[in-house]
């Protein structure tokens, strides 16, 4: 019988598992609400603006390019946000917005034939993550869930309608610029552990196959939690026994549930 | 809500000049009104004659010149205006997981929605709920309920905390002819029983003539207010509503056909 505890005494797996036991809940959560502002594309476009933050950061000669990212991603966040509040075709502007900043960012990293150096943050890789790393992640998923406890209300009533927040004293932009700074903190980062080409999957798909099958908040927020986090930590589990990247092993496993929730919604 | 046996007529609302403007386009231009509590207003006019714009210019939505003023006649002291809104839909699609509970706790409560019910919140919301005969929604899915019921629903959220001014952009579908009928003897109800004024955009003329107490036409300005026989029997109004103006083009299709 194989021993199913073994790979907890490597100290990278127990980081590892300390890691994705912070962030996949945390993707659970702002899932939620990502997917019912529909602003899967909003934070798509976020995770490809990290290439752009790394090459700035590379540009200016900053050591510590987490610094670069994030200052990048929340200025992106904003006028993201500033942009599509006065335009109709929001989808266009993301996409032109996105491609732009990932070609910009390409174009600075590859010069000189480098990039293969940096080809690692599309996939990602939780298992190098650090404790200081960890760390870092602790204190973002601490102020969410803060935020969530102060602020979900008038985000939800702010989602149902602008006009009918704003009539009940609900600072409606405060609240979907807070939104989209801390979505973007969130996806700078925990780019580097889950991988650009996959991190909208993590935080979308969790949130997507609760709403299959949820009727109220409580159900949506338990079910999204609960399919985030078992996904994550079986995918650990499941790549380290099959030698699989982790990140996309996680993603096949919350992919087979949101199948199996789009069905059993169905029938 | 506090319910009182008479308005007390005491309280008006002033709207001066009011003005929109989008770029060069000017939407509304000079609207005044005058609006007493315990009266029901009907903001009637052709589509895009600016009654929506001027529903988000009173909720200050909107960029606008001209004032909104609140005032206690008896001693003429001037109050903040306390606007309820019922908004024509709410932006909840099919399969969204929010319940009415959640529409309305997630409005009226700081009690996180997405942590197991809280008693007290819930029996706030149902008392709400009750007035307009909705407590039984409380727990379906607001993407299932049906436009009547939505209003309802939205109508309790919007009288909660006690407006001067209910506000209502009436939706265009969804009600059946029982559904208005229900609909505007609620008006009728809320305006005899509770203190507080009535400003409703429709687009039913037949409804307005027969419940409103004053009517504004409105197209980019105001064409003409006043009763309801005054409104409809003006030159103004024959103008706006005279039959085929707008639709010519539907009855030579007819004909074609």
């Amino acid at each position: 019988m194989p021993d199913w505890t073994s790979w907890l005494e490597y100290g990278f797996m127990k980081n590892a598992l300390a890691a994705v036991i912070i962030i996949t809940p945390l993707f659970g959560l702002m899932g939620t609400m990502i997917v019912n502002k529909k602003m899967a594309y909003f934070s798509d476009a976020l995770g490809h603006s990290a290439l752009t933050g790394i090459a700035a950061g590379v540009v200016f000669g900053v050591q510590n390019t987490s610094i670069s990212m994030v200052v990048f991603a929340i200025i992106f966040a904003l006028l993201l946000n500033k942009i599509a509040e006065s335009s109709t075709a929001v989808d266009t502007i993301i996409s032109v917005f996105s491609s732009c900043s990932v070609a910009v960012g390409l174009v600075i990293l590859s010069k000189g034939g480098n990039f293969s150096k940096y080809s690692s943050i599309l996939v990602g890789d939780v298992l190098s993550i650090t404790k200081q790393e960890i760390g870092y992640l602790a204190v973002i998923f601490v102020i969410t869930v803060l935020f969530w406890f102060f602020g979900f209300n008038w985000l939800n009533s702010v989602c149902i309608h602008k006009a009918l927040a704003g009539s009940k004293g609900i600072p409606v932009k405060l609240m979907d610029d807070i939104f989209a700074v801390l979505t973007a903190l969130i996806v700078v980062l925990s780019i580097k552990w889950v991988g650009i080409l996959i991190i909208n999957a993590l935080l979308i798909l969790p949130a997507a196959s609760a709403r299959n099958i949820s009727e109220n908040m409580r159900e949506y927020h338990f079910f999204s939690l609960l399919f985030s986090l078992f996904s994550g930590v079986l995918g650990l589990v499941l790549s380290y026994y099959t030698s699989v990247a982790t990140g996309p092993m996680i993603v096949i496993l919350a992919s087979v549930i949101y199948f199996a929730t789009y069905f059993w919604r169905k029938i | 809500m506090r319910k009182i046996i008479n308005p007390c007529g005491f309280h008006c609302i002033k709207v001066n000049h009011l003005g929109v403007s989008f770029g060069d386009q000017v939407v509304l231009s000079d609207v005044n009104l005058h609006i007493h509590c315990g009266s029901l207003n009907a903001v009637i006019g052709k589509n895009g004659a600016g009654k929506s714009t001027l529903v988000r210019a009173m909720l200050n939505n909107i960029e606008h010149t001209g004032s909104i003023e609140f005032r206690d006649t008896k001693n003429g002291q001037m109050k903040r205006l306390k606007i309820g809104y019922v908004p024509q839909s709410v932006n909840i699609e099919k399969n969204t997981p929010v319940s009415v509970y959640d529409l309305l706790a997630g409005f009226e409560s700081r009690y996180p929605v997405f942590l197991p019910k809280s008693r007290k919140v819930y029996e706030r919301m149902k008392k709400s709920l009750r007035i307009f005969e909705a407590e039984d929604l409380i727990d379906k899915q607001v993407c299932n309920l049906s436009g009547g019921q939505l209003q309802r629903v939205l109508l309790s959220l919007a009288i909660m905390d006690e407006p001067n001014l209910l506000l209502l952009d009436e939706p265009v579908s969804g009600i059946d002819k029982n559904g208005m009928e229900l609909f505007f003897g609620t008006m009728d109800y809320l305006k005899k029983h509770y203190d507080l004024a009535i400003i409703l955009i429709s687009h039913d003329l037949d409804y307005v003539a027969k419940y409103a107490d004053h009517v504004v036409l409105l197209d980019q300005t105001v064409l003409k207010q006043g009763t309801v026989r005054e409104v409809y029997g003006s030159p103004e109004f024959e103008e706006v509503f005279s039959a085929g103006k707008d639709e010519t083009w539907i009855k030579e299709e007819k004909e074609n056909a």
